[in-house]
């Protein structure tokens, strides 16, 4: 069979027709994936909360506040225990200020602000470096680069070498200083949120504007 | 050219990362460790069969002014696809691939088969160029990912085989993709003209 002609009409059918059945095409892949998309990254941010805080009951209903410091909000996930007590507030944060811009930070904090955990969600730190943050702050076997159990109120979390209690990743100081302005910034929202329990006990998704 | 050297033909003589050199984007972008290489190999082989297999059905109705454009909108359809099912079944796997995988769109190797291959051959040829050049790829991606995570952080598929604290972290960076695959590529020419 011999090849269509390249006249006007032909091509223009022909291009029609290709982009027409390729976006039907995306449109039913899309419907069909689209619940467990949403549902993977719900078990991805669900397996986040609960690597950060200690053990929990049920999680309240979530709250998103803006931060005294940046453009977008941060997202509260209050956890409570059997007896509907607080347990702890994981907390979505996140900083620009990385070596490769944003990183996303799942942060734990208890009742009185201590660090329970962390979990590092999002990042684009260079492997090998800035990449080992996930695991860097949280050696239990290295009290200087540990900051869990910590206070953001008490101790200072700032890199050794701008005058701070931690020790930064090797060769990294500028991820360092990212992870840790973005805990820093989920403490500091944090407080102003408990002091302002008009907000922190809105129960709606969308407490703050982001 | 019979079936058989229609498929073998893209894992060492006509090798479309050491030996056309092709697709070097994705080839330098993600091979920081053998999965990654591996995952983005085979995300490429289903672009690559799926949209070999389309053209070459489709060949004779496109007008050859527009096949160029035609043969991209079947190409980033498929992707497109892939990246979906990706990110709704291999959350994980999507989360160190996900920057690349739009990439096979422009990812020469793809649009090149298709047009130097798929356009000109029959369906069964198609498919099976296809299938060979992209495990042939997968094939390249996954020994430069593994050289690569060897020398640079002492693992290979996270098995560690000596401490990281001993990886030339040149290796997991950008340069170390340059030098390992130039070495590579002498050493498959080496292997083809024997």
């Amino acid at each position: 069979m011999a090849q269509k002609e390249s006249t006007f009409l032909n091509m223009t059918l022909t291009l029609f027709v290709v982009t027409f059945v390729a976006a039907t095409v995306l449109g039913f892949v899309h419907d069909l994936t689209k619940a467990d998309i949403a549902l993977a990254k719900q078990k991805a941010q669900q397996k986040a909360i609960e690597s950060v805080l200690p053990a929990f009951d049920t999680l309240g209903e979530s709250y998103k506040m803006l931060p005294e410091d940046g453009a977008d909000s941060l997202e509260f996930f209050p956890a409570y225990d059997a007896s509907q007590q607080l347990v702890g507030v994981a907390v979505k944060t996140y900083t620009k200020s990385g070596f490769s811009g944003l990183i996303s930070i799942m942060a734990g904090f208890s009742p009185d602000g201590i660090i329970t955990g962390y979990e590092v969600l999002e990042h684009k730190e260079t492997p090998g470096l800035g990449s080992k943050m996930n695991a860097w702050f949280k050696d239990q076997s290295k009290p200087g680069q540990n900051i869990i159990g910590k206070n953001p109120g008490t101790s200072k979390f700032e890199v050794k070498k701008d005058g701070g209690d931690v020790d930064a990743i090797t060769a990294s100081t500028i991820t360092s200083r990212a992870f840790l302005e973005a805990v820093v910034r989920a403490y500091q929202t944090y407080q102003s949120a408990q002091e302002q329990p008009a907000i922190s006990n809105n129960p709606t998704n969308e407490g703050g504007q982001s | 050219m019979n079936q058989l050297q229609n498929f073998t033909k893209g894992f060492i003589k006509e090798n479309p990362v050491f030996v056309l050199l092709l697709g070097m984007c994705p080839t330098l972008g993600v091979t920081s460790s053998a999965i990654n290489g591996l995952g983005m190999g085979l995300a490429t082989t289903f672009v690559l069969v799926m949209a070999n297999l389309v053209v070459s059905l489709i060949k004779n109705v496109i007008p050859s002014k527009v096949r160029i454009p035609s043969f991209i909108v079947i190409i980033a359809a498929f992707v497109t696809v892939v990246e979906l099912t990706m990110q709704a079944y291999l959350p994980s796997l999507f989360e160190s691939l996900g920057l690349f995988i739009p990439l096979i769109v422009v990812n020469c190797v793809v649009l090149g088969r298709a047009e130097a291959f798929a356009s000109k051959n029959t369906i069964v040829s198609s498919i099976i160029d296809g299938l060979g050049m992209g495990l042939g790829f997968s094939f390249a991606l996954t020994l430069l990912g593994a050289a690569r995570e060897f020398l640079g952080s002492g693992k290979i598929f996270d098995t560690i085989i000596f401490p990281e604290d001993y990886g030339m972290l040149l290796f997991v960076l950008a340069p170390g993709a340059f030098i390992v695959l130039g070495y590579l590529i002498a050493l498959i020419n080496r292997l083809n003209k024997a």
